[in-house]
């Protein structure tokens, strides 16, 4: 029994019911403002299958925003999306999800291990415990992360690149279809981030689809192979051979220096 | 002919209803009005449940108080010994929560909820023992428990008027710097504001009102005093001396209303009326209030969301592609298609205006979107509203040229 | 000086039973309530059902206890969503939401006792408040030897067969969703995107509480049972790093906290040869108390002393340099 208590109606397994060709996610119109000011206005995008897929944009230019939106974590005005042709509630079982580093309770009673096995719970279901299998399914993800030796660390005791690699071996664990990561690059060393770079390629090579938001735009062109140049509003997208030239990413950033009337000046426009 | 319980609670609204009942109603008003003001800053600073630990912890301190009242023979129920017993051992509580939550991993919720139940245990522990040793007077201790206001000698309210008076004033003349500890305490501490040393002086100011209000309100209830009017006056306004006024208002107004109620209609037990009107001005606030109320931000999610279906639909059909469903029927409500035309509709002339509007609106916000990004209005509702109402005229016609179709 | 055998079976055997599993229960699910950092949750729910058992027993009639506890349920029920109601659509924080609603709660409550004894009903707050440990008697058993008749176990109280059936449920339901909890109140926002309802679970720790809280009240009372909640995980959570430890640690400890309390209530006064007993659901609360300032000075790597003590040994490591042992 799976967590499908939302749809007890689908009894296909969604993998059957996912067609080859329909995109792993595919967002129309998609508008979701918090109190009454748009973050995101009218995104409209279709993930190409497999391949690693960066999200770059400012600052506050609603990258996180919209990953939640996709994953149904935040509400949206007008808009859908859509997971290999279905809605998404339908889909958990195919995303994977690495949020944000500072989400979670760093001192709750779990071992690294723990961690990384709650991304099968997924796969075990109602009342089911967790089994020999799942647990070494979960060691190895860490292994792949090289964390195998910390595996009985309380997940606080781990550096904060430790602990963003036993969030990925979480996320691998999942063995999803989609995975959706948020800055899994942000405030790591170096070493992690080669950790965090192999697992990326891994996922590639297994024909996963990563959408990954991501903050270093030296990196993009090395590591991803589409890129989604997003403020507020989709600018690019495309392959990062493509978008990643230097006037569309400075219309992302803050746009071309267009001739504004002063007027404009008085209006409490931010700056960013 | 006017109701008789109708004059008697004029008579007591108005303080004329002698000259006692006039002292405790406005001495119980003066304490809302100080839990008001000083709750204002213990909610901006996420501290509302910590007086909760406070007033529990008093209890061991009044059974002991009131032990070495006895053994010292003082005549029955010293008022001052027993509010001294309580404020100490009140402030060792306080303490207790700082230490736990500042020097182990717990949180302060588990803080506050171990130390307000284990105190008030030894409080009822020393109960029994003052039970047990059968002194005089220890009836009037179970009023710290649940409070009365009809036990409130003419003094005593006048001295809890002067201490509520007090609190509120001292709030009022720190208020700068207390805005600042509230807002950003680790900005306050670089600036070089001894952010120690005002968080001890909110904390006495709570510890002042909580202990002054035990005897009216109880140690269970008195932490409402501090919770609900800040609470309630958070919906409508983000400034915060607005806030801090409109909470004192909220309560000084319920301790009127509390204590008048009390006093005019028989088995109301003060306390818990203050509470229950505090709470009556609460879900007002809370349903109604234009700022923050449930209604407004009900209304204002909704009809974004209409909007947006509504712009949707019209430029669909604008294009050329059929709209059906709820949409249609709401284009039709609002006179935008014909109503003879039963699917895809056609568009009246309002219609027509209504969506080339709409259409515009949303090529004019893109094109803005897309040249300045940079320039937002940080507080209009860009994008929402019409774009003539938000940005200047020439920028808009600006726009209008840049996004023509060539 | 001991109590005879007779005496101890009928007054002090079934409050020790009712006080033992009722702490059991506490200790078990406030774990949850104390990693949801709803340590509060307790203190809302127990004074929030006064208005639910006030209105059960006026709508019912009698001092029956089912009317009561479905009454003081439904009031749990409505505080939880009230809470959760405020705190989101009012946005306010979430410790003023609790106290909002459950000081108004606890006021109704008051007030209808009030009301309900001027028209001659006769309920008092004070066993609200405190509990009646002491009046719970179990009068079959006669001496050691009639334990061993089945019926001598029928006949024991109500109140102490209400609390096994509550730790049983407790220990059912913690058992079956022990993953689910887990990753709930761990990740709620993984949880979700897994498909495991984080909401209803939070619903369902709240109800659960409420559950305990209301058993176990008549026995301990509404302030007391929060100590029971709170203190014995609390104190678990600062020896151990796991969680099915940390679980089990905190029943021990609940179990150790009411055989301590109870006894130094009941046969602590006589030891020191003095004949009255002291309140012994308060003195359950004082031996959690001091089970949990136990912790906080020695546990081993969380305690106070015992970090000092690592943190020493750490220092006298040739080389070391020290990063402040800091709280996250
Ligand atoms: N819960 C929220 N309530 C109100 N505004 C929010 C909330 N979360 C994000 N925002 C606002 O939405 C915008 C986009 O935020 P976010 O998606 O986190 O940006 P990014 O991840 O690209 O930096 C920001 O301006 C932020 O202030
Ligand atoms: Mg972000």
């Amino acid at each position: 029994m799976q967590y499908l208590w939302r749809t007890p109606g689908s009894r296909t397994a969604p993998e059957e019911a996912s067609p080859i060709g329909t995109p792993p996610l595919e967002i129309r119109g998609l508008t979701v403002a918090y109190h009454r000011r748009p973050v995101l206005w009218n995104v409209d995008y279709a993930a190409p299958s497999g391949g690693l897929i960066a999200v770059v944009g400012p600052n506050g230019a609603g990258k996180s925003t919209l990953i939640k939106a996709c994953l149904g974590l935040v509400p949206s005005v007008s808009g859908t999306v859509e997971v290999f042709g279905r809605p998404i509630a339908k889909q958990r079982r195919l995303i994977g999800y690495v949020p944000q580093r500072e989400s979670v309770d760093w001192d709750f009673p779990v071992s690294a291990l723990d961690v990384v096995a709650m991304g099968r719970y997924g796969k075990i279901g109602w009342f089911r415990p967790v089994t020999r299998a799942h647990k070494e399914a979960a060691l190895h993800a860490l292994e792949r992360v090289g964390m195998a030796d910390f595996a009985r660390r309380q997940i606080g005791q781990l550096s904060g690149g430790q602990q963003q690699r036993v969030f990925l071996a979480r996320a691998l664990a999942q063995e999803a279809q989609l995975y959706f990561m948020d800055e899994p690059f942000a405030g790591v060393d170096a070493a992690t981030e080669r950790a965090v770079l192999q697992v990326l390629r891994d996922l590639d090579a297994a024909g996963r689809t990563v959408i990954c938001v991501h903050h270093d735009l030296q990196t993009v062109s090395d590591y991803f192979d589409h890129a989604l140049l997003l403020n507020t509003r989709v600018v690019a997208q495309g392959p990062v051979a493509r978008v990643m030239t230097p006037d569309l990413l400075s219309r992302t950033y803050g746009g071309r220096p267009m001739p504004a009337p002063a007027a404009l000046g008085a209006l409490g426009a931010e700056a960013s | 002919m006017i109701d008789p319980l109708f004059e008697e609670a004029l008579r007591i609204l108005t303080f004329q209803s002698g000259f006692n009942s006039a002292v405790v109603v406005a001495g119980t008003a003066a304490l809302g009005l100080a839990g008001g003001t000083v709750g204002t800053f213990l909610l901006l600073r996420r501290r509302a449940l910590v007086s909760d630990a406070l007033s529990h912890a008093t209890l061991p301190g009044i059974a002991v108080a009131f032990l070495v009242g006895a053994a010292l023979g003082l005549p029955e129920r010293s008022l001052p010994l027993l509010l001294a017993g309580a404020v100490a051992s009140g402030v060792v509580g306080l303490l207790t929560v700082q230490a736990l939550s500042r020097f182990t991993r717990l949180t302060e919720d588990s803080a506050i909820g171990a130390v307000l139940s284990v105190f008030f245990g030894l409080g009822v522990v020393l109960l029994s023992v003052i039970q047990n040793l059968e002194l005089g007077g220890q009836a009037g201790l179970k009023t710290f428990i649940l409070g009365q206001t009809a036990a409130m000698a003419q003094g005593e309210a006048i001295a809890i008027g002067l201490l509520a008076a007090g609190a509120a004033l001292a709030v009022a003349l720190l208020f700068k710097e207390l805005r600042v500890l509230a807002f950003d305490p680790g900005f306050a501490a670089v600036q070089g504001w001894p952010v120690g040393a005002l968080d001890l002086v909110l904390m006495g100011l709570a510890t002042l009102v909580t202990v002054i209000g035990l005897q009216t309100v109880g140690l269970i209830l008195v932490v409402a005093l501090l919770i609900i009017p800040p609470a309630a006056a958070r919906f409508w306004t983000d400034r915060l001396p607005a806030l801090t006024l409109i909470a004192a208002v909220i309560g000084a107004l319920s301790g009127w209303l509390g204590a008048t109620l009390s006093a005019l209609l028989p088995k109301l037990p003060a306390g818990a009326v203050i509470v229950l009107v505090a709470g009556g001005f609460f879900l007002l606030s809370f349903l109604f209030a234009p700022a923050r109320g449930l209604v407004a931000a009900a209304l204002r999610q909704g009809r974004l969301r209409l909007t947006f279906a509504e712009r949707r639909a019209l430029t669909d059909l604008l294009d050329g592609r059929p709209v059906q469903g709820a949409a249609a029927l709401w284009l039709r409500l609002r006179g935008y298609v014909r109503d003879d035309v039963r699917k895809g509709g056609a568009l009246t002339p309002a219609g027509q205006a209504a969506a080339r509007a709409a259409a515009r609106d949303r090529r004019l916000w893109e094109r803005f979107l897309a040249d300045y990004p940079a320039l937002l209005p940080a507080h209009a509702n860009w994008g929402v509203d019409p774009i003539d109402s938000v940005l200047p005229g020439d920028m808009v016609r600006l726009l209008e040229e840049r996004s023509a179709p060539s | 000086m001991m109590p005879d055998v007779q005496e101890f079976l009928q007054i002090d055997a079934p409050a020790l039973l009712a006080a033992v599993l009722a702490c059991a229960a506490c200790a078990l699910v406030g774990n949850f309530l104390v990693l949801r950092r709803q340590g509060m949750m307790g203190d809302a729910v127990s004074h929030a059902i006064l208005p639910g058992i006030v209105g059960g027993f006026l709508v019912a009639g009698t001092r029956e206890t089912l009317p009561m506890m479905l009454g003081a349920l439904a009031a749990a029920a409505l505080a939880g969503l009230l809470i959760e109601v405020v705190r989101r659509l009012g946005r306010l924080e979430s410790g003023a939401a609790m106290g909002v609603v459950f000081t108004v709660m606890f006021a109704a409550g008051v007030v209808m006792i009030e009301q309900a004894s001027a028209a001659g009903v006769d309920l008092d707050a004070d066993c609200v408040l405190y509990g009646q440990l002491e009046t719970i008697l179990w009068l079959a058993p006669k001496g050691w030897a009639s334990l061993a008749n089945p019926a001598v176990w029928a006949a024991l109280p109500r109140e102490v067969l209400t609390l096994a059936a509550v730790f049983a449920l407790c220990v059912a339901l913690v058992g079956l969703f022990y993953k689910e909890l887990k990753i709930t109140t761990f990740d709620p926002a993984l949880a979700s995107t897994l498909g495991i309802p984080a909401g209803l679970f939070h619903y369902g720790v709240v109800l659960l509480v409420a559950a305990t809280a209301i058993a176990a009240f008549e026995a301990v009372g509404s302030i007391l049972v929060i100590a029971m909640l709170i203190a014995p995980p609390a104190a678990a959570r600062l020896l151990t790093d796991r969680l099915a430890a940390q679980i089990l640690l905190s029943v021990a400890l609940g179990v150790l906290a009411a055989l301590v309390g109870y006894g130094a209530a009941a046969f602590g006064p006589m030891l020191l040869g003095v004949s009255h007993s002291l309140n012994a659901a308060g003195m359950i609360a004082v031996a959690s108390g001091l089970i949990l300032a136990l912790a906080v000075l020695f546990g081993p790597r969380h305690g106070l002393l015992g970090r000092r003590r690592a943190v020493g040994r750490l220092r006298a490591a040739p080389g070391f340099v020290a990063p402040e042992a800091q709280k996250p």
